[in-house]
């Protein structure tokens, strides 16, 4: 599936976008996280505090508990601070 | 005119400045059942807590943020006997004293204008995917989420998902 980071996220990750293939055993937003923080030091960093990192499946606000199982598209990204 | 009075909406989301009072002027030309337009325009500060900044820059998640403002102007319009609704979002760099983004709602009265208006303002702050990140004299630094605009935009009962 497709990976998408904004922001901080994005500038710790080192990286806008990748393709993974996320291991069988991953089965929500939140697992998600924990295993993209085992992947390297830059993800680490950027994961190190998933409790203050938002996510969406496929541009649909998501919570940590959410399955992303069928997702193209999950995306990264701190609290929102437009308007 | 005839037949039911359409609701005219857009939303933009664009690099370049625009004109806010020529938006105003597109929701009430050629109809006459607009008596009330609210109109909010974001602008860049030139301080931000209290350190001067030279730009801000703004990163969005593009299809994710119109996908997301287009779902709370339905919403809105859903709730509130609207006429038009205008919101425009600037991304990219921005200058001190420019324009960052703009909510118009236009309807018959007053009190939904209002209305709609501040509930798109509070939903937009805390769902449209944007990011805001200030130049300082000592670097780029993210702006922090503000924990006052959960809690208005957790004010309208039945949230939008």
């Amino acid at each position: 599936m497709k990976l998408r980071y904004f922001a901080w996220v994005r500038e710790r990750v080192g990286k806008a976008e990748e393709e993974v293939d996320v291991p069988a055993g991953v089965a929500t937003v939140g697992e998600l996280m924990v295993w993209l923080a085992s992947r390297g030091e830059e993800y680490a960093h950027a994961f190190d505090n998933p409790r203050v990192i938002r996510a969406a499946i496929d541009r649909t606000h998501v919570k940590p508990q959410t399955a992303i199982k069928g997702a193209r598209e999950i995306a990264f990204f701190p609290p929102i601070t437009g308007g | 005119m005839t037949g039911p009075s359409p609701v005219t909406f857009t939303v933009r989301i664009q690099r370049e400045p625009f004109d806010a009072a020529a938006e105003v002027a597109k929701l009430t030309r050629g109809r006459t059942d607009v008596g009330a337009v609210v109109t909010f325009t974001g602008i860049c500060r030139g301080a931000e807590a209290g350190e001067p900044i030279a730009a801000l820059t703004l990163e969005h998640y593009s299809g994710m943020a119109e996908a997301e403002i287009e779902r709370h102007v339905t919403e809105a319009i859903g709730r509130w006997p609207l006429k038009g609704v205008t919101i425009i979002h600037r991304h990219g760099r921005i200058a001190p004293g420019e324009d960052i983004m703009m909510v118009a709602t236009a309807s018959s009265h007053r009190q939904a204008a209002f209305a709609a208006a501040e509930f798109l303002m509070d939903y937009l702050k805390t769902r449209a995917p944007f990011w805001k990140q200030v130049e300082r004299a000592d670097g780029k630094i993210w702006v922090d989420a503000n924990e006052t605009d959960d809690a208005a935009a957790g004010r309208w009962s039945a949230p939008v998902e």
